[in-house]
């Protein structure tokens, strides 16, 4: 009986910290759609999740990208299908790998910042003096970082793909596959679809990285460990997130388009 | 429960002082007045206007009434100093001219160099940090009534004194309603019109300075032993230690004529 009332409580704990988060989730976008905006700090987030993330995330997905070159030309050159290394790079770089490496890197890196930013703001009382001070906190520091977000994650990902599919060309050329006939199958199928897909995931990726960094961050609790374990917990949550937010979009977008 | 049947009136003018333990709720007090926090029963009337009632947005504006100084000063770390002072006249869209006419102003009027407006507030010893927090209440719509946590914890005692000196101008000079916390009996002697002790979120104390010198309770009698004993120590010396004048008890400062609003 007392184990059935700790799981009973338990999961009563998860269902009300999944309604505070969605709640919270909420307000954010209600926060990023509606005026007053902060325009320094959007330009500002935008520098920092965009510039900030650029150089990682370049060599990121020009590493990751050449690595799934070479197991893909060494099967295709098995079937005696090296031409189409360029279609197989864009569908596998530009629908999937791109999206989600971008994603959880700048997942790491975002979601760690915003936690200890928030958090070390709230056990020093600054986001107490902002409220006292008549400004709304969702405005001036999370709208911000959503918007920035949302811009900076979709042009990253468009660098990290085509970094990406451009090391795979040169991983091509090791396995005799030209760089006209490799170009030839990228672009074939990088398609408005293709793109669509790949485009469509960083915007959801934004509104997950940031609900999750600021949502812990603004209840971090406990000083400096707190804000130590709720920015720990923020990045395996967001990049954790990031996967299954993939795998639901995927699904959702391959229903929509009728693939 | 935090507060239990806690009840005071503040004068127009006038500055009083919650005093108690660490733990006793005062800082508590001070979240309600802003109304950070709601209270599960009972009234706050500021100007008459019951805070517990109002939507979000009259509360912003009444919040404009008001300047908090918190603990430690919560300045915005990633800000200049001159940012922080000037922080709620940027809010306000005020031109970077008369920004900076503010910025100088209030920086002068708490004692600081108007020079250290481009200084991180890390590069600010505490005292300095506290007075920068007074100036950014200050410059905050030139409230009227200003609120203190803690304004002189962690600080060396000539920087506490500067600090309580400033308090008492502000009310004396310009005629600030002030509220201040804190568990310091030296300043609540000093800046204190009426105290209010708490133990454990009750009022067990409500008068004057002189009337708390007095007062039989034995939790009172407990909490100001410390005091008594350094005072009594400090007047047996011959040679008294200058850092131990600060903890003689000094009169209440003169009071405004009575008559204004709560």
């Amino acid at each position: 009986m007392e184990a059935l009332t700790a799981v009973g409580n338990r999961l009563r704990r998860v269902l009300e910290v999944v309604q505070d988060v969605t709640l919270f989730c909420v307000s954010v976008l209600r926060s990023a759609f509606f005026p007053p905006y902060y325009k320094h700090e959007i330009l500002e987030q935008i520098h920092f999740s965009m510039i900030g993330s650029m150089f990682i995330v370049m060599f990121s997905a020009l590493v990751a990208g050449q690595a799934l070159a070479i197991q893909l030309a060494r099967e295709l050159a098995k079937q005696g299908a090296k031409s189409e290394l360029g279609h197989f790079m864009v569908i596998s770089s530009v629908r999937a790998l791109g999206p989600v490496l971008t994603g959880i890197v700048v997942a790491s890196r975002m979601s760690a910042g915003i936690t200890a930013e928030l958090g070390t703001m709230k056990s020093s009382n600054q986001i107490d003096a902002l409220i006292a001070f008549g400004t709304d906190p969702m405005k001036r520091l999370v709208a911000p970082r959503m918007i920035g977000l949302w811009i900076a994650l979709p042009v990253l990902t468009i660098l990290g793909d085509t970094l990406s599919v451009i090391g795979g060309g040169f991983i091509g050329l090791g396995y005799h596959v030209t760089l006209q006939s490799y170009y030839n199958g990228v672009a074939r199928y990088l398609t408005p679809a293709n793109l669509l897909v790949g485009m469509i995931k960083p915007i959801f990726f934004a509104i997950l990285i940031t609900t999750v960094a600021c949502w812990k961050g603004l209840t971090a609790e406990g000083g400096a460990k707190g804000v130590g374990v709720a920015t720990t917990e923020s990045v395996v949550i967001s990049s954790v997130g990031i996967l299954v937010t993939d795998f639901i979009c995927t699904k959702l977008i391959f229903r929509v388009l009728g693939w | 429960m935090i507060l239990l049947n806690v009840s005071f009136r503040v004068t127009r003018g006038q500055t009083r002082v919650i005093l108690g333990p660490s733990g006793s709720g005062k800082s508590t007090i001070l979240r309600l007045l802003m109304g950070l926090w709601q209270p599960d029963s009972g009234n706050i009337l500021v100007n008459g206007e019951d805070i517990t009632q109002v939507p979000p947005e009259r509360m912003r504006e009444i919040r404009r009434s008001m300047g908090i100084v918190f603990q430690q000063g919560a300045l915005f770390d990633s800000m200049t100093v001159g940012e922080n002072v000037g922080y709620t006249l940027l809010e306000d869209r005020h031109s970077e001219e008369e920004i900076e006419a503010a910025v100088e102003k209030y920086l002068r009027m708490v004692g600081l160099d108007p020079g250290l407006r481009d200084r991180m507030p890390d590069e600010l010893s505490g005292g300095m940090q506290r007075r920068v927090a007074i100036a950014r209440a200050l410059a905050a719509r030139n409230p009227g009534i200003l609120l203190y946590d803690e304004p002189t914890t962690g600080l060396d005692p000539q920087s506490a004194e500067r600090i309580t000196d400033l308090i008492v101008h502000l009310r004396d000079a310009m005629g600030k309603t002030s509220i201040m916390v804190t568990h310091d009996i030296a300043d609540a002697f000093k800046v204190g019109n009426r105290i209010t002790v708490l133990d454990r979120g009750v009022v067990v104390f409500e008068g004057t300075s002189e009337e708390l010198n007095e007062a039989k309770d034995p939790f009172i009698e407990e909490f100001l032993a410390p005091f008594r004993k350094a005072i009594a120590a400090a007047n047996t010396r011959e040679d008294c230690d200058p850092g131990m004048e600060r903890l003689a008890p000094a009169p209440p400062p003169p009071r405004p004529q009575p008559g204004g609003s709560p």
